[in-house]
């Protein structure tokens, strides 16, 4: 393997990586405080790609400035769906009731993008998507490191509203212990609320970025959400550290088997890793020892 | 099981074996092979996950297993094309168990809702194998040997097997409910830790389950691929199949014996129904979602037990009923 093929699996691990951190995020943390499985993640993704992709076309809005409109309403979508129908989950059967009614949510919106965009690819495109420019011997397009730019910053506010606010603190107790954080006090209703508007307004940045650097159709979103869901198992569900280090670890490692072997196969090594990790430790890279019925 | 539930079961037994000899259209019996096949799916999926609560979404793997045993073997022997062809079904079913044992034995060794997402990585493993894959055809798919029935009846017999089919998925459903291991299976999904504590070898009952579901669906998959004459690697193994069987189970009744077979019923002859009408599969992406949205927030047990709810609650309301007259009847003579 030559030494720039390495050195563009490493740097593209970083940018590329922290995209997917961004949307594995709130993925995770939604799981975390909710302990809800949005499969409708991959969609949001698309969505908000299609959002900036429109914004675009017709107003002539770049797709960075864009995000200004399109993060707002990623959240309110998230809202209405977490009021509409995750807070009617209940019971012990709330986890994979989840997942089926985030899969349906995810249909109506995979139907009705087909129906309003067609199954065609399009691709959102601006100067930083065609110029680049070189790192370390290797050139890469603007968009890779504005996009990581943007990954770093709201990574970052997000840390800092988990850490450093009041709702926050709120945020960390109901994800180490949901019944507790009730108890003194905490409105763990609203906090769920609230984080599922995060979480799912993470992905209009992730989509975005998703859409600037891949052609993509609705149904962009099976690719998508079986990666982020391999990636939170594998930083452990619940763990926003863990989230981090395996997105960049898994989109190196798959840039690396890209380069070495063959692209055709790098796809797999996301989910034969996963398996091996598992067979070794079923609760993940950075997750919690929990009993096995939980 | 009651009178009503008893009639209930042999009329639809007997209106699904007359339906060939009614409704000869062969589109028509085309779609109900279709059907059939799911409803087969669908009832030997609950059969695992229904009893277990270990939700599966990689059912396609078992489902495009079987459709390549079927495809591989009929091509690679050199098999008259015909009756005999159906020999190959139960293979297909005993390739997918046997390709079960060790996903299940990986994909087991988790908690419950890692092991969803396990069996969707383990889903994808197999679907980028089969399209990246020499032997498989790649993306342009085998072509089995063909069959030249005459166009009229070439549906029926595929109609009848696939009716076989589904009568054995639902007695061994109803055999494994009834039995010690079916037990075992619903104590695991009401509490996994207290089961293992009272001695129920956890780990061997949910295997075993997983791998006997795994049947039925592989020869579902064999006789999908006989009965279509070719199979590309993205349709035998697709997503939407996994979650489209798991839905057709909530929208009946999970767990139930009869909630699988209507709940497949209903979504694929509708959605057969309106790929032929409108040949839009975006609609039918909006409306097959919209409903289970529905369906969760007005009957999120599904259409057998709300059903049978409403029966039971009628009869104890008829009951109090008659109780309350007697009572002031009582009283009015005394």
């Amino acid at each position: 393997m030559s030494g720039s093929a390495l050195t563009y699996a490493i740097i593209d691990g970083v940018l590329t990586g922290s995209v997917y951190a961004l949307m594995a995020t709130g993925l995770t943390l939604i799981f975390g405080v909710m302990d809800i499985i949005n499969i409708a993640q991959g969609i949001f993704v698309v969505l908000g790609a299609y959002l900036s992709y429109e914004i675009q076309l017709h107003w002539g809005i770049d797709p960075f400035v864009g995000l200004l409109i399109t993060i707002p309403t990623l959240f309110v979508v998230g809202i209405v769906v977490e009021r509409a129908f995750m807070s009617r989950l209940k019971g012990p059967e709330k986890t994979a009731m989840s997942i089926l009614v985030t899969y349906a949510v995810s249909l109506l919106i995979e139907g009705s993008l087909n129906m309003i965009f067609s199954v065609n690819d399009v691709q959102i495109n601006a100067w930083y998507v065609n110029r680049s420019f070189k790192l370390f011997g290797v050139y890469f397009a603007y968009i890779y490191v504005f996009g990581f730019i943007l990954a770093v910053v709201l990574l970052t506010a997000l840390w800092a509203l988990l850490y450093r606010t009041r709702f926050g603190a709120s945020v960390r107790a109901s994800l180490a212990d949901q019944t507790a954080a009730a108890l003194i006090g905490i409105n763990v209703r609203r906090v769920a609320t609230i984080c599922f508007g995060i979480g799912t307004a993470v992905t209009a940045a992730g989509g975005m970025v998703f859409g600037a650097t891949n052609a993509f159709n609705a149904s962009s979103s099976y690719d998508l959400i079986s990666r982020l869901l391999t990636i939170i198992v594998l930083g452990g569900m619940g763990s926003l550290g863990g989230a981090l280090v395996a997105s960049i670890g898994m989109v190196m490692l798959e840039d690396v088997v890209g380069v070495v072997w063959s692209p055709v196969w790098s796809t797999m090594t996301f989910f034969i890793v996963l398996v091996i990790v598992l067979s070794l430790r079923p609760q993940g890279l950075f997750g919690k020892q929990l009993a096995r019925t939980a | 099981m009651g009178h009503w539930s008893r009639a209930v079961w042999v009329l639809g037994l007997v209106a699904l074996a007359l339906f060939p000899v009614v409704v000869t259209s062969p589109a028509y019996v085309a779609i109900g092979v279709f059907t059939l096949i799911y409803m087969a799916c669908a009832s030997s999926w609950n059969m695992f996950s229904g009893y277990t609560g270990y939700i599966a979404l990689g059912s396609a793997v078992s489902y495009g297993v079987g459709a390549y045993t079927m495809a591989l073997v009929s091509i690679h022997a050199n098999m008259a094309p015909g009756a005999a062809m159906f020999w190959l079904v139960p293979l297909g079913g005993l390739v997918a168990s046997l390709v079960a044992l060790p996903i299940g034995a990986i994909a087991l060794r988790v908690r419950r809702h890692t092991f969803v997402v396990i069996t969707i990585a383990i889903f994808f493993v197999f679907q980028l194998t089969a399209i990246n894959a020499g032997f498989t055809g790649s993306t342009s798919g085998l072509i089995l040997p063909f069959i030249s029935w005459n166009e009229s009846y070439y549906n029926v017999p595929f109609y009848y097997v696939a009716l076989g089919l589904v009568i054995f998925a639902t007695i061994l459903s109803a055999l494994v409910r009834r039995s010690r291991f079916g037990l075992q299976m619903l104590a695991i999904r009401d509490d996994e830790d207290r089961a293992l504590g009272l001695g129920v070898r956890t780990t061997s009952v949910k295997l075993t389950g997983f791998a006997l579901a795994q049947f039925t669906i592989g020869m579902a998959g064999a006789l999908y691929a006989m009965f279509v004459g070719q199979i590309f690697p993205q349709f035998v193994f697709d997503p939407l199949f996994d979650v489209s069987i798991a839905l057709m189970a909530f929208l009946g009744g999970l767990g139930t014996l009869a909630g699988p077979l209507l709940g497949a019923l209903i979504l694929e002859s509708f959605q057969q129904w309106l790929t032929l009408t409108f040949s839009n599969s975006s609609l039918y992406l909006i409306l097959f979602g919209a409903l289970f949205l529905l369906v969760i927030l007005f009957m999120p047990q599904g259409i057998v037990v709300f059903i049978r709810d409403r029966v039971t609650r009628r009869a104890a309301r008829e009951k109090a009923a008659v109780a309350a007259a007697e009572t002031t009847l009582a009283g009015s003579r005394a």
